[in-house]
């Protein structure tokens, strides 16, 4: 189980609202992947338009994880989750601060300024940041529920080119560690997992998927054997042979 | 640097010439390099915009259209231009709007500024574009910080398409709620700029087109630019459209900048084109954009048939305009089934659909229309 804040959940796939040709296509996605919480852009919630709000298309039993996309500064995202949360969204708030509208790479430092502000009062802050084990640290310091390092730039579908980085956070964060952007693959899910991560977040290679539903579902499994992998105690892999029958066995015989 | 001395670089450079010499196999090259950001220089540009580049239009199609999905998924934005005064001091010898040109002019009140507001809003519009003349006497800045502080309450975002201002200027009317900025460069070269503005503000080269860093200076997310099609020689003002967008996005990373491609439509008074731009060479230089900038918006505008327009969306377009109307008061006040009043367009528009049938046409075509996708809040 991954408890995230006061709400614990079965799943340890995290999905998103965007980029979807339709969106009548969340729901069946949701209920194929039984992903129990979903990212969505507050920018483009419109509360006036019944048919066009984003809302509406998520049911009930499913947890909003609002994001704060469009903050360029900490001030901004903190208004944007306040807001969010008065607009009946809940009490989770993802930090997304980009300053960068090439990359998406988002800002480790104004991330920070938002979630103490945040955490103080109260919201269950996933901040999504650059792979830093000193900023999953502080994000801790400053009542972070989670530290959200992300895989590879937002929609790269790239895989996990910040390995190395977020096999270092997963071994010294206190806080679950779920990884955000860049996941392009089932494949890919599973390493992360098999790595040690909590959870992870897919939002395009879901949503631009050929047929999302079955992605979704690809995504659940490729999460769920991960996580098995992770737990299982494998052994590591090693340069050179290692033989059924040793040399030396007989000493012990 | 300013975009002014980058411009300066290439008035002399031999467009035609190095258009000539761009192989297949050049183009071959740049297009193997295309798939992410800054991959693509400014040869790779001119090779991609290139006749010879005309031959590998479905690779690039193929390409533009996998980037597109990346990085803007199945989605389109939706938004609808408001005019709200047509005086104009510039001789703009291809506009509708010249100050030449005889027509009963007209500035809307508030009051009938917030009627056309209602009207864009009952269609689902939640991105507005308020477009003037230039003539600042007439539309000065109170009136128009009201403007926009007014659109603020039924709009989620602001874009402005006016007249070239000052940095403090776009200061006030980012405070007063505007978020964007389109200001079109018309040609970018520049004895040719001044031979189509012979008077009138708008004569002034450098400062409009030093205008989107002014803009972006001043707080606007997000800055549209783009050429007028018809104007200058297509391959030339595409490529330097195409470099001030990369230049603009370099300079102020935290501002999402988009192409726009006008072609010139028949007006009252104007010109006719000095140079055509077919479907091929709209198709090929939109490629060519989202090829060497990944992540650029790219709106297509009413001016272009429905026919064309459905195709666009597979291309690499990711914003439409939709019911526009392109006169002063187009959508209520001066409405000719409410009122008798002539109406006078800036220019024709060519896919008259409505707001739900543009919506119907993105859905059919497996897109998801965004009314919604910004909010200063």
């Amino acid at each position: 189980m991954l408890t995230l804040g006061p709400k614990t959940f079965s799943s340890r796939l995290l999905t998103g609202t965007g980029k979807f040709a339709s969106k009548t296509l969340i729901a069946p996605m949701l209920e194929a992947s039984g992903s129990q919480m979903i990212t969505v852009a507050l920018r483009r919630v419109d509360p006036g338009a019944d048919q066009e709000n984003i809302l509406s298309h998520i049911p009930d039993t499913v947890t909003l994880l609002p994001n704060t996309s469009g903050a360029r500064t900490a001030e901004e995202a903190v208004r944007i989750a306040r807001i969010a949360r008065a607009a009946g969204c809940g009490d989770f708030i993802k930090i997304e601060v980009i300053q960068d509208m090439q990359y998406l790479l988002p800002e480790n430092y104004e991330t920070l300024k938002a979630t103490e502000i945040l955490a103080r009062e109260g919201f269950t802050v996933l901040p999504y940041v650059m792979a830093d084990i000193n900023i999953a640290r502080q994000l801790h310091d400053a009542g972070a529920a989670a530290v959200m390092p992300l895989g590879a730039p937002i929609g790269s579908n790239a895989g996990l080119e910040m390995k190395a980085m977020i096999r270092r956070i997963i071994d010294t964060s206190k806080l679950p560690v779920i990884v955000d952007a860049g996941i392009g693959k089932p494949s890919q899910a599973a390493e992360a997992m098999e790595m040690g991560a909590d959870a992870v977040l897919v939002n395009t290679a879901i949503a631009t998927a050929q047929d999302p539903a079955l992605a979704g579902r690809a995504f659940a499994k490729a999460v769920a054997a991960g996580r098995m992998a992770c737990l299982c105690g494998l052994a590591g892999a090693q340069a050179g042979a290692s033989a059924s029958s040793p040399l030396t066995g007989f000493l012990r015989n | 640097m300013s975009f002014f001395e980058i411009a300066n670089q290439y008035q002399d450079f031999d467009f035609a010439g190095y258009f000539d010499g761009v192989t297949d196999r050049d183009v071959g090259a740049s297009l193997a390099k295309a798939g992410e950001i800054n991959r693509l220089n400014e040869y790779d540009l001119l090779n991609l915009l290139s006749p010879a580049a005309a031959g590998f239009l479905e690779p690039m199609a193929q390409k533009a259209r996998t980037l597109t999905l990346q990085y803007f998924g199945r989605t389109i934005g939706l938004y609808a231009p408001m005019y709200i005064s047509d005086f104009c001091s510039n001789h703009c010898t291809y506009c509708g709007f010249n100050a030449k040109t005889g027509f009963p002019r007209t500035k809307l009140s508030l009051e009938e500024i917030e009627a056309e507001a209602k009207a864009i809003a009952d269609l689902g519009i939640r991105h507005i574009l308020v477009l003037t003349g230039e003539a600042p006497a007439k539309t000065p800045m109170d009136y128009l910080e009201d403007t926009v502080s007014l659109l603020t309450r039924y709009f989620s975002s602001v874009a402005l398409e006016m007249f070239p201002m000052e940095e403090e200027a776009y200061r006030r009317l980012c405070r007063a709620g505007a978020d964007s900025l389109t200001v079109y460069q018309e040609v970018y070269e520049q004895g040719l700029y001044k031979s189509v503005h012979p008077k009138g503000p708008k004569s002034d080269y450098a400062f409009r087109l030093l205008t989107p860093e002014r803009g972006a200076r001043a707080g606007f997310r997000a800055l549209n630019i783009g050429p007028l099609f018809g104007i200058g020689e297509p391959k030339a003002e595409a490529f330097m459209a195409g470099i001030h967008a990369r230049y603009l996005e370099r300079e102020f990373p935290d501002v999402e900048v988009s192409l726009s491609l006008p072609r010139m439509n028949p007006v009252d008074g104007g010109m006719a084109p000095a140079h055509l731009l077919d479907d091929a060479g709209f198709v090929q230089t939109m490629l060519a954009w989202r090829l060497f900038m990944p992540r650029l918006g790219i709106n297509i505008s009413t001016r272009e048939s429905a026919q064309f327009r459905d195709r666009l969306i597979h291309l690499g377009a990711t914003r439409y305009s939709a019911g526009s109307k392109t006169d002063v008061g187009g959508y209520t006040v001066r409405n000719p089934e409410r009122t008798n009043c002539d109406t006078t367009v800036q220019f024709d528009i060519t896919d008259t659909r409505s707001v739900d049938q543009v919506t119907q046409m993105i859905r059919e075509s497996g897109y998801q229309p965004v009314f919604k996708d910004w909010e200063i809040f």
